[in-house]
Formats: structure tokens, C-alpha cells, sequence
């Protein structure tokens, strides 16, 4: 388990993944913290992108291993990472940004 | 229809550049999220899951061909190609940038619409029978009423920060098409026994947490006295309605805690008091807005249309659509047809472009340039006649949108849910996709008969599953989802909230439940001419609850 930093950008509203420097669309690029002090400053540091209007409310969520690959814990943050289960033709994974451990049925 | 005024007119140009200069301010880091969205909800901008959602008003669901186009070029523009009609009259776009947002606006004031009060804690957009101005019962049509309480509460000083948000509904027909007692102020207009229209009143409806039917507390309104009287029962909500506490917020929950009765006695004595100069309506002003309405000239035509009788005979499924797609309309030889948004698998209120061009090049060809939206996420053709039918349905058939399900098993209302929405606890549309995949369109949706099956992705109610005769509640229970399901409600003139049947389904046997409930139904109904509510209101929840939970294998318990 650990920590993953998310938000919207402000200008157009997509999903973003804080990165080990900025922001990132694709979930699979984003960087991975241990819950508890790492997490908080990674969350700290992404309020001050907020601050400065990159992004809009920035908050953490939970990920796993699963398959070998980090994928979202909550089905919300999995549904975010990736698009609508109904049109796989919209979002991340229309793009191929899914979380690579999300199968989808 | 209703055609802007220089003040409308203007009214809204001015809101598009507020807008554009606010949301300037916001890129250039001179106003903070808090400080913005404020204005982005006033002009009906959400942050939703994956993106920024606009919601764009249908006052009373009436659009024109050209808003229709207009939509269509945004949808293609702007967003993904599509569009989402809600549950509220009104059209979602589900991916626009923050920076587009003050051109949408723009475009959509080119064709006279807008975005404004379809968010906030403001009278929403006024909601009427989808069937107005067209259908065979209405004893009037209700639209300009809506119009008048849509131009009086914009931008309403005194009722623009109530304690929450303040839906009204209007209907003119005895069958209610609006369920206007699930709102917060229904109105049903009526004649008295002078002939003089006017209305009954409803206070206190809505569904979400606390499901509540409205209480009559006016059995008739002079229509002269119709802003008046509901800036009185909007003044006792705005004093007691309680600001502490969001989930109490709404006026059903003051009209529940303080009692039909006295709530009735509050504003009726606010109505007696209230200062009534400049809101007591005119008739010139009613008759001047309801000429914006009348009914378009229509050629005179023999009350069954040879043609369409020809077609029925040999075309089985044009005779369904007939059946469930075509309403009675007030002149002789036309109906009113419902283009059911409703495919089977799939998603609900959903229109591409391509089919959102499709229908207003219909609507000008066929039904005098006017579309309607309806609160059971269709699209309205409301003045065809019935020569045209057999074209109108074959061009609806070559663009997937001749589904010929109204009113049946598959035309199911989904919100959202958690697909797109960020309050969801659980995805609808997966569900009514399986359902409809399971029923179809054809001769068993047909054999089952009318049922509405409505369904929510969460206890905000937005998939109205409180007033399906089958309900369904996506909830999410460590971590999975979970399907609580409810029977017996109605949103019409029957109105009542559906009763939970027991312990929720899974994902996976949500379907199989209501496949069980239709069973029960059609192995206990007297004949086929008793439907779903008829017969759950005759026998009760006792054979499906026993269906469901102790014969049925799909039960999760």
C-alpha cells in the first residue's frame, strides 16, 4: 500500500498525478509515497501548486499492488485513473493512461 | 416559443462577459478556488470526476431546432461528441475546459440559453410536463407559467442564497408527467367553477435522503396571484428553513417538522401580509406570454392517418413504437412522439451530435421547429402528424433512435453515477444497461408492460429510484458496491416513495433480483391490464420480499 497525490487542473479540469517533478496525466507516471509523513509533504508540496493555481484540490488515495502494477484501492479513484466504465472510447484510457494493473470486463 | 427581449437579451450577454472576466481573474491566479466557485456554480460549472461538468438549462424542456444545432456544435466543439440530458430537463456536457467554459457561453447566448441557476443554492430551472403545449389532457398549457416564474426568480435578490436548492414543477394535465410532488413547490393548474384557471399547490416534495411527498396546502391559486403566493412560502423557507445543518436544509424537512397544517397557516398569513404590488400578474402579461406559446398552426388532418395504418399493419415494430412512443395530441390527426434516448445497452439520457443534429433537422421538418426534453431523460418530437410518422420513424431508425420502448422496462432514468459523478457511491449505468440488455425493447418488454425502473448512483437521488415502481440505490459497503432496491413508487398523481425490499444485491445479482421481482409480478397480476404499481398496490411487498429472499438464489443475504 501507499500514497498517491491527485488533482485537477485548473485550466482545463483533467485528472492530474503529481510526479516525481510536476504534474502527469498518466497514472502510471505518478510518484509513490508510503503512507504517513512522505505522503504529507508530497500533499504539502501540492497545496503550493494549488496555491499558485496549477492545480484545484489536490488529495491523497490509497494505492495497491495488484498484478505486479500500483492500481487505485476505491473503484472512485480506479473509475478517475482510467475514464467511464461505459465508454472506454472516453478518458485516460482512451489515451492508454489506465492504471496497467486494471482489467477491465 | 418563448423568444428574448432586449433585457433578456442583455441579461445574459452581461452574465457571458461576468463570466469570461471571472474566470480570467481565476486563470490569472487573482481569485482563489474558494473565491471562484461560487460563480462557476451560478453559471453551472461543477469539478466533477474526471473533468469540469457545465449544465446547461432547458427551461421547461422546450428547445428549437436551432438550440438543438447549437447544442450539437458545442457538443463537437468543445466536448466528446455527445451530450447527457438529465433527470432535470437540462443538458450536461461532461469533459469542457475551464477556459472554453466563457465561449460556450457565448455560443449557447447566440441561440438564446444559458447556463445560469442550473447549480446554487437558487430556484432551479423550472420544470413542466414534457408533453406541454401539445398533448391531448392539458387543460392549459403550463409552459408560460413556467416562463413567468423563470423571468420573475432570475437573479431573485431576496431568493438567490436560500437555505438549499429550491425546485418548482409545473403540470396541466390530470396525469402528472412532471412529479410535481416530488418537488419543492408542485403546481397543478386547474379551473375552478367559474372556468377561471389558477392552481393547486404543493409544498415539501423531494427525494434524496429524506424522500417526502409534497403536501397540498393550496387547493386553488388565482394564476394572478401565483409569484405572490410563492414568495410567501419562499419567505417562511428563507426565516425557518434551517441553515445549520445541509442535510436538513431543504424545505421538505421544514413543511415535515413543523406540519402540513401550520405550514399552510405560515404562508398563507405571509401571503396575507406580503407586500403584493408588482408581483400580482397581470392578464395582459400572462396572455402577452402565453401568445409566445401558442399552438403552431397545423394543417387540418383525418384523425387516422391510412398511411401510418398501412405501415403499422406489416411492420410489427413501427406498431410498438406506435403503441408506446406515440401520445394523443390536441388536434386531430397529429401525435406527440417520444424519441426514447434509451437503447438498449445503452446509456440513458445519452445523445451524440450526429443524433442531437438528427433530431432538429426532425423537429423542422416535422414538428414545427420544437423539440422537448423530459424528466425521463427522452426527447420530445411534440407536434408530428400522423402521415409523417412512418418517416419520422424511419429516419429516428437510421440515426438509433426509434427504440421502441417508452413508458416500458428499458426506458430506465440513470443518473450518472460513478462513471462521471464525484458524489457517487456507485455506478448506475452499468445497471440499466444490464437491465435493458436483459428485457430489450421487444415482445418481452412488451408482455411485462409499463414499469419504470429509476435508478440512483447515490442517496442524492438524482436517478429519482424513490419514485420507480422499481427503485434501485447504488451504495458502497467496504468497498464494493451494493444495490438497495425499492418498490412500489410512483411520481404521478399517485405519487408515493417506494419501500425498501430488504437487504441489498451486488453488483452482480442486482439484475437477477429484478429479473425475480418482474416474475412475481407477472405470475400474481389479474390480467395483463394490471400493471407493476397496480399490482404491488394491490398485494403488497410480502410475495417479493418472499421472492427475493427466500426463494430466489440471488440473494446476497
Amino acid at each position: 500500500m501507499g500514497e498517491i497525490i491527485t488533482a485537477n487542473r485548473l485550466i482545463d479540469g483533467v485528472v492530474v498525478f503529481q510526479a516525481e517533478k510536476g504534474w502527469v496525466e498518466d497514472f502510471a507516471a505518478a510518484a509513490i509515497y508510503d503512507e504517513g509523513e512522505a505522503a504529507k509533504a508530497a500533499l504539502a508540496l501540492a497545496r503550493q501548486d494549488e496555491a499558485s493555481n496549477h492545480v484545484v484540490e489536490p488529495y491523497p488515495i490509497v494505492v495497491e499492488m495488484r498484478a505486479g502494477h500500483y492500481a487505485p484501492k476505491a473503484l472512485r479513484e480506479a473509475i478517475r485513473a482510467a475514464g467511464p466504465t461505459t465508454r472506454l472510447d472516453l478518458g485516460k484510457q482512451a489515451q492508454g493512461q489506465s492504471p496497467r494493473s486494471l482489467a477491465r470486463a | 416559443m418563448y423568444r428574448y427581449d432586449e433585457f433578456d437579451a442583455g441579461f445574459v450577454a452581461q452574465r457571458v462577459s461576468q463570466f469570461r472576466d471571472q474566470v480570467e481573474r481565476r486563470l490569472r491566479g487573482d481569485l482563489t478556488e474558494e473565491q471562484f466557485r461560487p460563480h462557476r456554480l451560478m453559471n453551472g460549472l461543477y469539478l466533477q470526476l474526471h473533468a469540469y461538468m457545465l449544465r446547461i438549462a432547458v427551461p421547461y424542456g422546450t428547445l428549437s431546432s436551432n438550440q438543438m444545432r447549437k447544442l450539437a456544435e458545442i457538443a463537437r466543439k468543445y466536448d466528446r461528441g455527445y451530450g447527457h440530458f438529465t433527470t432535470r430537463q437540462n443538458l450536461q456536457f461532461n469533459w469542457p475546459a475551464l477556459k472554453d467554459v466563457p465561449d460556450i457561453l457565448a455560443e449557447l447566448a447566440s441561440v438564446e440559453m444559458h447556463a445560469i441557476q442550473t447549480s446554487g443554492n437558487c430556484i432551479r430551472n423550472v420544470t413542466a410536463d414534457h408533453f406541454a403545449g401539445a398533448t391531448a389532457d392539458e387543460i392549459v398549457d403550463p409552459r408560460p407559467y413556467a416562463e413567468i416564474i423563470r423571468q420573475w426568480s432570475s437573479q431573485h435578490p431576496e431568493f438567490s442564497f436560500l437555505p438549499r436548492k429550491f425546485k418548482i414543477a409545473v403540470n396541466a394535465a390530470p396525469k402528472d408527467r412532471a412529479a410535481i410532488r416530488a418537488h419543492d413547490i408542485g403546481l397543478q393548474a386547474v379551473r375552478n367553477e367559474n372556468g377561471e384557471f389558477g392552481f393547486t399547490v404543493f409544498v415539501g416534495g423531494g427525494l434524496g435522503r429524506t424522500p417526502m411527498i409534497g403536501h397540498k396546502i393550496r387547493d386553488f391559486l388565482p394564476e394572478a396571484d401565483l409569484l405572490a403566493y410563492i414568495a410567501a412560502i419562499l419567505r417562511v423557507y428563507n426565516l425557518e428553513g434551517r441553515r445549520d445543518n445541509k442535510f436538513k436544509a431543504r424545505i421538505k424537512i421544514l413543511v415535515h417538522e413543523k406540519g402540513e397544517a401550520a405550514m399552510r397557516e405560515a404562508v398563507e398569513a405571509e401571503f396575507a401580509a406580503g407586500e403584493r404590488v408588482g408581483l400580482e400578474l397581470p392578464a395582459a402579461e400572462i396572455a402577452r406570454i402565453r401568445a409566445y406559446f401558442a399552438l403552431p398552426a397545423l394543417e387540418a388532418k383525418k384523425p387516422v392517418s391510412d398511411r401510418c395504418e398501412r405501415r403499422r399493419g406489416k411492420d410489427a415494430r413501427f406498431s410498438s413504437f406506435m403503441l408506446c412512443n406515440v401520445a394523443p395530441h390536441k388536434a386531430v390527426g397529429y401525435g406527440v412522439v417520444t424519441i426514447s434516448l434509451k437503447p438498449v445497452g445503452g446509456v440513458p439520457g445519452d445523445a451524440t451530435a450526429d443524433q442531437m443534429d438528427a433530431v432538429a433537422d426532425l423537429a423542422e421538418d416535422y414538428s414545427a421547429d420544437e423539440l422537448r426534453v423530459s424528466h425521463e431523460q427522452n426527447l420530445v418530437l411534440p407536434h408530428v402528424a400522423l402521415d409523417d410518422l412512418p418517416a419520422v420513424y424511419d429516419r429516428l431508425a437510421s440515426v438509433g433512435l426509434a427504440t421502441p420502448n417508452a413508458g416500458l422496462v428499458s426506458d430506465i432514468i440513470a443518473c450518472p453515477g460513478l462513471d462521471y459523478c464525484a458524489l457517487a457511491t456507485a455506478r448506475s449505468i452499468p445497471i440499466a444497461q444490464r437491465i435493458s440488455e436483459r428485457f430489450g425493447d421487444g415482445a418481452r418488454a412488451k408482455e411485462i408492460g409499463p414499469l419504470k425502473i429509476k435508478i440512483s448512483g447515490c442517496i442524492n437521488a438524482c436517478g429519482h429510484h424513490h419514485i420507480g415502481h422499481i427503485g434501485i440505490l447504488g451504495l458502497e459497503r467496504a468497498g464494493e458496491e451494493t444495490y438497495q432496491i425499492t418498490l412500489g413508487g410512483s411520481g404521478d398523481e399517485t405519487a408515493s416513495i417506494g419501500q425498501i425490499t430488504g437487504p441489498g444485491f451486488s453488483s452482480e445479482n442486482v439484475v437477477d433480483a429484478v429479473e425475480t421481482i418482474v416474475s412475481t409480478y407477472k405470475a400474481l397480476r389479474r390480467d395483463d391490464s394490471e400493471d407493476f404499481l397496480a399490482a404491488y398496490r394491490r398485494v403488497g411487498m410480502a410475495p417479493f420480499k418472499e421472492a427475493l429472499y427466500e426463494r430466489s438464489a440471488g440473494s446476497d443475504i
